[in-house]
């Protein structure tokens, strides 16, 4: 807490949020800023490694997360919005919380000290801690009705090590069902997007996202939300239907919800434009 | 009678290798030995339909010691590590963790790699990390559509993309890159920590 009474916590935005997903990154400054909570971006952060450093080589990617968590404030939570990157920095930070000795090895690659007692959180856990009334009445534009399925993609999945850690299973349909839109069910809200596929090998992945897609139509709604910016992006580039739907990031709509005015730039960055929807709800002018 | 030829989805169990799961169990810190093929994993895995074993099928592998079937196999590179079966496996193992192993122990071995574009994928994403600290998309899609000479599949999105400002044309950077060099020494070999 600063002297503002501002609530700061430190922030690791990843590759996407920093660069294509700008508009989420942008939204959700928006959405923290309107419920008095400060993101400090992690000085100097670099890429959590993604898929490929630990798909090929785990020593890469453990030293990959342990220079961010070097670079953390011993003082106050670091949070993560992307899914992937938050279970890389947690896998390590778990490693080198049980291992004193990896972790010795780790601060003297870095020379700066490792915080065995930091708390990782995704940004759910922020969401999630805010009592429902306050967040309620901070609303300025109701959801209006907007149908919409929640998309987790395989964020609430995790290793067998991360089980222990909190999960946030229906986070997205009781928050934005209380701003006033409606959670349509669905089968494929924990179906994986294909991350890398999409661009390795788009024959696999363009299937797997039409088949969520046609879901999405099959469940009555307007548009798709997702807390993950690579599910995002593959949602709307990898889907190869005549019928498209937009795909809208949570901090999007919640910026919107909560009154943000600088969206004039994050909807038409979208590969499926979704104004057309957001204005027929009368959330657009 | 006619002798019936076997189909030609049967293994044969010859050249079986006792050390390869103990290798496999410590790389990963798993034990593969306690599945016993429910087949969870294969009925919740999206990408199932483009391997050529079932995740399971992959762990029969490597209890059998059949070590190059299991890492030639393309199940290895086709698992994004989404965790879906992790999470689903009634006995808890880590079976993306298990796959993370196999792919630096095929490399490590120099196996032949069953899915050589997802490879060239995951050297361009690494060597753009080596060079920025961070990952550059559009140089990471344009090395690994030269590298794979795709040249012109997709480049209706990339242009897409583009106009969308979707991909930026310089990387972001980690002002301290020089402290990161030494952790790519090795980069290619495989390495594994545990």
């Amino acid at each position: 807490m600063n002297e503002n009474g501002t609530l700061e916590l430190s922030y690791f935005p990843g590759c996407s949020m920093a660069t294509s997903a700008k508009e989420s990154n942008l939204s959700l400054m928006e959405v923290t800023e309107r419920l008095g909570l400060r993101l400090v971006e992690l000085d100097d952060w670099n890429c959590c490694g993604s898929s490929s450093a630990h798909s090929l080589n785990q020593d890469l990617a453990f030293h990959l997360a342990t220079r961010n968590l070097s670079l953390a404030s011993p003082d106050r939570p670091l949070i993560v919005m992307c899914p992937s990157c938050l279970h890389r920095l947690q896998l390590a930070h778990k490693r080198i919380k049980e291992h004193a000795e990896v972790r010795a090895q780790e601060e003297s690659l870095w020379g700066r000290p490792l915080n065995p007692e930091l708390e990782i959180f995704h940004f759910f856990e922020v969401l999630s801690g805010i009592d429902r009334s306050r967040l309620e009445k901070a609303i300025v534009r109701k959801l209006s009705g907007l149908r919409f399925v929640p998309y987790y993609g395989c964020m609430l999945a995790r290793p067998p090590a991360l089980r222990r850690e909190r999960n946030y299973h229906q986070l997205m349909e009781k928050i934005l069902s209380g701003f006033g839109a409606q959670a349509m069910p669905w089968a494929y809200s924990a179906r994986c997007c294909g991350t890398f596929l999409a661009a390795a090998r788009p024959d696999v992945a363009t299937p797997l996202v039409n088949k969520i897609i046609e879901g999405a139509h099959k469940a009555g709604a307007e548009c798709i939300i997702t807390a993950c910016a690579m599910c995002q992006l593959n949602l709307e580039i990898r889907c190869s239907l005549d019928s498209k739907i937009p795909v809208l990031h949570l901090s999007e709509i919640l910026a919107l919800a909560l009154g943000a005015e600088g969206h004039g730039g994050w909807f038409k960055r979208h590969l499926v434009d979704p104004r057309p929807v957001l204005k027929s709800r009368g959330l657009l002018n | 009678m006619e002798q019936q030829s076997p189909p030609k989805s049967m293994i044969e169990l010859i050249d079986c290798d006792s050390s390869f799961r103990h290798e496999v169990n410590e790389s990963s810190g798993e034990n593969v030995g306690l599945c016993f093929h429910c087949r969870t994993c294969a009925g919740g895995c999206p990408f199932v339909e483009a391997m050529d074993h079932p995740p399971h099928g992959v762990l029969r592998l490597v209890q059998l010691g059949l070590r190059k079937e299991a890492l030639e196999c393309s199940t290895i590179w086709v698992c994004v590590a989404c965790n879906t079966c992790s999470i689903q496996c009634p006995m808890a193992i880590d079976i993306a963790a298990v796959m993370d192993a196999l792919r630096s122990m095929a490399i490590r071995q120099g196996i032949k790699i069953a899915e050589p574009d997802i490879l060239a994928f995951h050297r361009e994403v690494i060597n753009s990390i080596e060079r920025y600290g961070r990952t550059h998309k559009l140089e990471i899609m344009m090395r690994y559509k030269i590298r794979t000479r795709n040249w012109f599949q997709d480049m209706d999105i990339g242009l897409k993309m583009m106009a969308k400002r979707k991909l930026d044309l310089r990387p972001s950077r980690v002002r301290e890159i020089g402290e990161m060099a030494g952790i790519f020494e090795g980069k290619n070999e495989g390495g594994d920590h545990e």
